[in-house]
Formats: C-alpha cells, sequence, structure tokens
C-alpha cells in the first residue's frame, strides 16, 4: 500500500532564523531587518527558513517569499565569496560604464565573483562607482578594475 | 598638535580617504611630529576628495585630490602648516567653488565631525529644534509653510500643507518617515546629510513631530548606503543618551523615538507609498491615492513623509525665520536647493544655490565643463525619470515652474552631464529597460509598458516600420503618462520622449530642423 505523505515544515531548532526573528521581538514588520541579518550571517536566504521566519511572525508562507523575492538584495542560493556591483545607472554610464561592465565580464570569468549591476551608489560626482563586498569604489578605470579583481582571491 | 581634517564621507572613503589617513599618522609618528586625524565631512568637492585640510593660523588650508602616495611629498613641503604643494587649493573659506554657494543646509559640511555632539552644538545645532519646543505647533506650521519650503524628494509640494493636514487630523498614534531611499542616480545630498550632518535630519524630523503631533519616526534608508545607515544609528543613539531623542526630550513634554530601517535594493521604494509598505515588512507595491499619507499613512495612521533635504532644511528654518529661508530663491520656488554636479563633469560635487541659477552656470561656472573636454550635448536634471535638456537650453533657470514649462523637471537636483559621444537612443532604451526592471508591477502600463517600450525602440533603431513604431512608441508613452499608478509609470516617458524630441538622428530618424524641435 503506498504511504501517504504529508508536507511538514519543522522548523529544525537549529534555524538561524529563529534567533534573528526573536532578536527582532517577531514584530512582522521587521521582516526586512531580519532578512538582511539573516543573509548577513549565512550569505543567503535559505528556503527552508521561509516557513520558520512566516511561524515567527504570524506571517503566511507566501508572504514572507513575496518579500524575499521582490526585494533586489535577497538571494535564496548559496551565493560565490566575491561579490562586485557595478552601477550602471545614468551618471556611471556618462563617465563609461557600460564598458566597465563589459571588461569586467571577462575579467570575472573562472572567478568565485558575482557580477552585479546596480543603479545608482550615491558616488555619481566620482563616476563611474562600483561596490566590492561592501566597500565602495569610485573614479573606477580600467587599471583600478583590472587590480580590483586580480586581488579577489 | 596640529589638526589635520580627512573627511569619512563614502565619496571621500571610495577614492582612498581610509588609506591617507593611516599614511598621514603613520608619517606623522615617524617624522615626530604630534597631529590629530578628525575624520569631518566632506566639503561636497567630490572631484578633490580625499580634500585634506590643515588648520592653521590664518584658517584651514585644502589640499587635494590626496593618494596615500602623496602623503611623504605633503609632509616633506611641510602642508601641516599649511604650506605650498601642488595639491594645495590655499585657504578653504577662499575656494571659489565654496565661497560662491549660498549654503543654508549644507553651512556645516567639512567643517564638522558629524558624530560629536559638542561640535554639533558648537555650530547652531539644535538652535532650530529649541526654538521649535517652546512653541505651539501650529506656529510652527505656519513657520514652515511660511518660508515657502517645497518637498526636495523631486514632487515639490508644499511641506507646510503636509503638516498642517497632519496637525489637523486627529488620531491616537502619528508618525513622522523619512524617504532616504535616494535612488535617483546623479543624487547624493541625502547621503551627505546622514552621512555628514546627521543630527540635523534628526532635528528637523523632531521639528517635524511636534509640528504634527507625533511619537515616533522611521528613517527609510536604501542598503546602497551602509555608511550612511551605521553613522545615522550611531547618531540616534548619542541624542538619545543627550535627552535630544526619546521621552520628554530636554525636559519638556514632547516625546519621539526614532528608528532607521534599511531598504533592500528596490528603487520603487523612493515612491512614498511603496516606501510605506517596505517599512511595514511587505513588498514595496505602490498604494492607490488617495488616501493620502497624510490622513492614511504608515500602519494606516496619520503620517508625515519628507525628503531627507526637506527636513534638513526645516532646522535652519525655525532657528533664522521662514523670512531668512523665503529671502532666497525665485517666483515659487523658495530657499535654496543643494545641486548635484554628477556624470560627465570637470568638478563633480554638492553646489547649493538659491533657486534662479541657470543649468549653464552650474555646468561651467561651478562644474568646469564635461570632465573629457568634449561638448555638453545632453543633461539629465532630476534623476532617471527627468527629462534629457539638450545643450541648447542650458540657459534655462533652475525653478520648479520653469522646468516644469519646458517639460522638464527640477527633481531632486541631481545634474548629469552627457558630452557628445552619447547616444541618446540608447539612454532612451535605458530609460524604459530600467523602468521595467525597478516596476512594482502593480500597474499594467508601467508593468508592460515598459518592457513593449524598450522593444520598440530596438525596432526603431533597427529600422523596423519606423514611422508606425515611433506613432506606437508615442502612443505608449502616452498611456504610461496618464495611466500609471505613480511618478515610475508616469514619469519614465520624459527621459524617452525628450531623447526623441532632440535628438531623433541618434534613432535613425530624420533630423528635425532646429525651431521645429523647440
Amino acid at each position: 500500500m503506498a504511504k501517504t505523505t504529508v508536507l511538514e515544515f519543522k522548523p529544525t531548532k537549529a534555524d538561524p532564523a529563529i534567533a534573528i526573528c526573536a532578536r527582532y521581538n517577531n514584530k512582522p514588520d521587521q521582516l526586512i531587518e531580519i532578512l538582511h541579518d539573516l543573509q548577513h550571517d549565512i550569505g543567503h536566504v535559505p528556503e527552508a527558513s521561509l516557513p520558520v521566519i512566516a511561524k515567527a511572525l504570524n506571517l503566511s508562507r507566501a508572504e514572507v517569499y513575496g518579500v524575499v523575492t521582490f526585494y533586489h538584495d535577497f538571494h535564496m542560493t548559496k551565493q560565490p565569496k566575491h561579490v562586485i556591483k557595478i552601477c550602471a545607472a545614468e551618471a556611471c554610464q556618462s563617465m563609461g560604464a557600460r564598458e566597465l561592465i563589459a571588461m569586467a565580464e571577462k575579467l570575472t570569468k573562472g572567478k568565485k565573483v558575482t557580477l552585479a549591476k546596480t543603479y545608482c551608489l550615491g558616488l555619481c560626482a566620482s563616476s563611474p562607482a562600483m561596490m566590492v563586498n561592501e566597500v565602495p569604489v569610485a573614479r573606477v578605470d580600467a587599471k583600478k578594475l583590472r587590480a580590483t579583481i586580480g586581488a579577489l582571491t | 598638535m596640529i589638526r589635520i581634517y580627512v573627511p569619512r564621507d563614502s565619496s571621500a572613503k571610495a577614492v582612498g580617504a581610509d588609506e591617507v589617513a593611516t599614511a598621514i599618522a603613520r608619517e606623522a609618528k615617524a617624522q615626530k611630529i604630534s597631529v590629530q586625524i578628525i575624520r569631518n565631512s566632506s566639503r561636497g568637492m567630490a572631484f578633490a576628495e580625499p580634500f585634506v585640510e590643515v588648520e592653521t593660523a590664518k584658517g584651514r588650508v585644502g589640499y587635494g585630490p590626496v593618494a596615500a602616495a602623496d602623503v611623504k611629498g605633503l609632509f616633506k613641503a611641510q602642508f601641516q602648516i599649511g604650506s605650498k604643494h601642488r595639491l594645495s587649493h590655499g585657504l578653504v573659506d577662499d575656494i571659489p567653488y565654496l565661497k560662491n554657494q549660498e549654503r543654508l543646509t549644507f553651512a556645516r559640511a567639512g567643517t564638522t565631525d558629524p558624530l560629536s555632539l559638542d561640535d554639533y552644538l558648537a555650530h547652531g545645532g539644535f538652535d532650530g529644534l529649541k526654538a521649535a519646543l517652546a512653541m505651539a505647533s501650529a506656529d510652527i506650521v505656519k513657520e514652515v509653510t511660511d518660508s515657502g519650503l517645497r518637498g526636495r524628494g523631486g514632487a515639490a509640494f508644499p511641506t507646510g500643507i503636509k503638516w498642517k493636514t497632519v496637525h489637523d487630523t486627529k488620531a491616537e498614534q502619528k508618525y513622522v518617515c523619512c524617504n532616504a531611499d535616494e535612488g535617483d542616480s546623479g543624487t547624493f545630498a541625502d547621503r551627505m546629510v546622514m552621512e555628514g550632518d546627521p543630527f540635523m535630519l534628526i532635528e528637523g524630523m523632531t521639528i517635524a513631530s511636534i509640528a504634527g503631533g507625533a511619537t515616533k519616526g522611521y528613517v527609510y534608508i536604501r542598503s546602497e548606503y551602509p555608511d550612511a545607515i551605521a553613522v545615522m544609528k550611531e547618531a540616534i543613539g548619542t541624542l538619545e543618551k543627550a535627552k535630544w531623542l526619546g521621552s520628554h526630550i530636554q525636559g519638556t513634554e514632547h516625546s519621539f523615538t526614532l528608528e532607521v530601517r534599511r531598504g533592500a535594493g528596490a528603487y520603487i521604494c523612493g515612491e512614498e507609498t511603496a516606501m510605506l509598505e517596505s517599512l511595514e515588512g511587505k513588498r514595496g507595491m505602490v498604494r492607490a491615492k488617495p488616501p493620502i499619507p497624510a490622513l492614511v499613512g504608515l500602519f494606516g495612521k496619520p503620517t508625515i513623509i519628507n525628503n531627507v533635504l526637506s527636513f534638513a532644511a526645516v532646522p535652519f528654518i525655525l532657528a533664522k525665520g521662514a523670512k531668512a529661508y523665503q529671502d532666497f530663491g525665485m517666483g515659487r520656488s523658495r530657499g535654496t536647493l543643494p545641486f548635484q554636479l554628477a556624470g560627465n563633469i570637470k568638478r563633480g560635487g554638492l553646489v547649493e544655490k538659491a533657486f534662479g541659477i541657470s543649468l549653464r552656470e552650474l555646468i561651467n561656472d561651478f562644474g568646469g565643463g564635461t570632465f573629457s573636454g568634449k561638448k555638453v550635448r545632453a543633461v539629465q536634471v532630476g534623476g532617471p525619470l527627468g527629462s534629457y535638456v539638450p545643450a541648447e537650453q542650458l540657459d534655462m533657470k533652475m525653478d520648479y515652474e520653469t522646468f516644469a514649462a519646458n517639460g522638464a523637471m527640477v527633481g531632486h537636483g541631481g545634474i548629469v552631464v552627457f558630452d557628445t559621444s552619447v547616444d541618446m537612443a540608447a539612454q532612451a532604451r535605458f530609460a524604459m529597460e530600467f523602468c521595467a526592471i525597478e516596476s512594482c508591477g502593480k500597474c499594467t502600463p508601467c508593468r508592460i509598458g515598459s518592457t513593449r517600450g524598450a522593444e520598440t525602440i530596438d525596432k526603431i533603431v533597427a529600422g523596423e516600420d519606423r514611422a508606425a513604431n515611433v506613432a506606437l512608441l508615442e502612443d505608449l508613452c502616452q498611456t504610461m503618462t496618464d495611466g500609471s499608478l505613480c511618478a515610475m509609470g508616469g514619469l519614465t516617458p520624459m527621459p524617452v520622449m525628450s531623447a526623441l524630441k532632440y535628438w531623433p538622428e541618434d534613432f535613425g530618424l530624420k533630423k528635425k530642423l532646429k525651431a521645429a524641435a523647440e
């Protein structure tokens, strides 16, 4: 006889989201802060944590999933060690951002680097700009880009 | 002891200010020169960052842009006593870029340590709040209304009227929210306020809380600004300890608590109702208006929402009076606007001037023309949703009404300069592409129109049935303008249509006669 399988979302006690939610008093309006902290701690927002967070904040899983997928910052899969975000917005475009991004795509090939476009880092008077592992870098030229990517191991 | 200032603003750090500060400390130690390094706010001369200042008997002397490798040479030239060096700008107070500005909001920029409360108090800090604490809330509202201050986030709605609506609405709980989701390319003044003068923003918000009868506030800061987030959090902690925030501020009846909330990389959350959704922990989906947030805002309660620069202008108004602010400006655009010179420009940075200055004065006199040395071809004013202004119109005065009459907008005061190498069809396409990436998806004209718009521009550029596709694009833009819920879809046609109007040749179309184009 075929066994009926029931999907269960029992949070394991070890789920790091539990402590983070508790730190924010399990308040649903703190969801984005919670997701930021979780991603900061473990590098991404694992799918397994979504029902855990939903339960803690008294939200539906769909609501939590909706928020995670709405915001560009959050990832549900593990990310490579390094993240380079190059500004692709107008001010940086006027200073060659398109060419810089094309160059970075070549330079990062085969490296453990996520290359992403971002839209404005607020460094528009020192364009083009990028963010390397959360550190802003401005007045980027080919030389600086090559040195920065070369230094990532 | 010699005082040396190295800015902590991210526009300075992103070009090596931390390394410069370390190098100065190291070299001073090696030469047994006693120095105190102060991490001040930025003067706003981004082109000269890292801009190092040395305190001398005559005043501060500035050097920039300083690289860590220049530090040995600077000591050799005795910069610590203000001596000449190829990087010297002379006395900071005499630098034309700064001297020719009218700084009301950015009066302290570069002079103080952003997180020193003593510094803030010594430079006029809390004069506005002290005045407000002794006033009736209705009088505060009147003062702000009389100043003529209009929303600096871009919509230019009179701040006093917004505050009056919240003031007049009865509710158990009201809120003050600061929109610090400064996502427009070419703008960085909000970031500079938060990183460089955080107490001023908090002071402005606290005054708003008294005016509106609110006890709780939020600052919604985009995650792309990690330094601003850190500085604001520390500043709030400092003011709580010093009783400038929290219950019974300075022993008065008024209580106000403030919290920083991070954005998560969604441009749309700069739209006020999407920001409210985000503050409630939800997807940043735009709300239909009415009801306006002043009546039904955060958690359904009356809420004052203003941009960083609007709140930051308030302490001056309360300290010096509405008239002192009102005296600056032209027409119905009163006061000053911190303009932000960005993109392909030689001397990019922050220029605070009264309304009425022309684009040409800003770009040429302050900015020194393009960075590349080529001619200016287009200038985008007011962020990604602002029109591209052709070089022939640079004499246009920076004034909300003048810009609106010319189909453009002042917005948040961001000015992005492009030289002759720019492809305006690519810029128009980007406007649609950006809208497609960042649309919240709630309304159809924005969600679908943006993608169709990008496709249609591709077809025009590729020469596919040009006349019909241009007509289609124009019709689509009209639909987006008329039918979108918010400014994202509603204003994306501005850069698109201005590019098509002034630079048809970039789309493969016949160049219109100049007279016809204007």
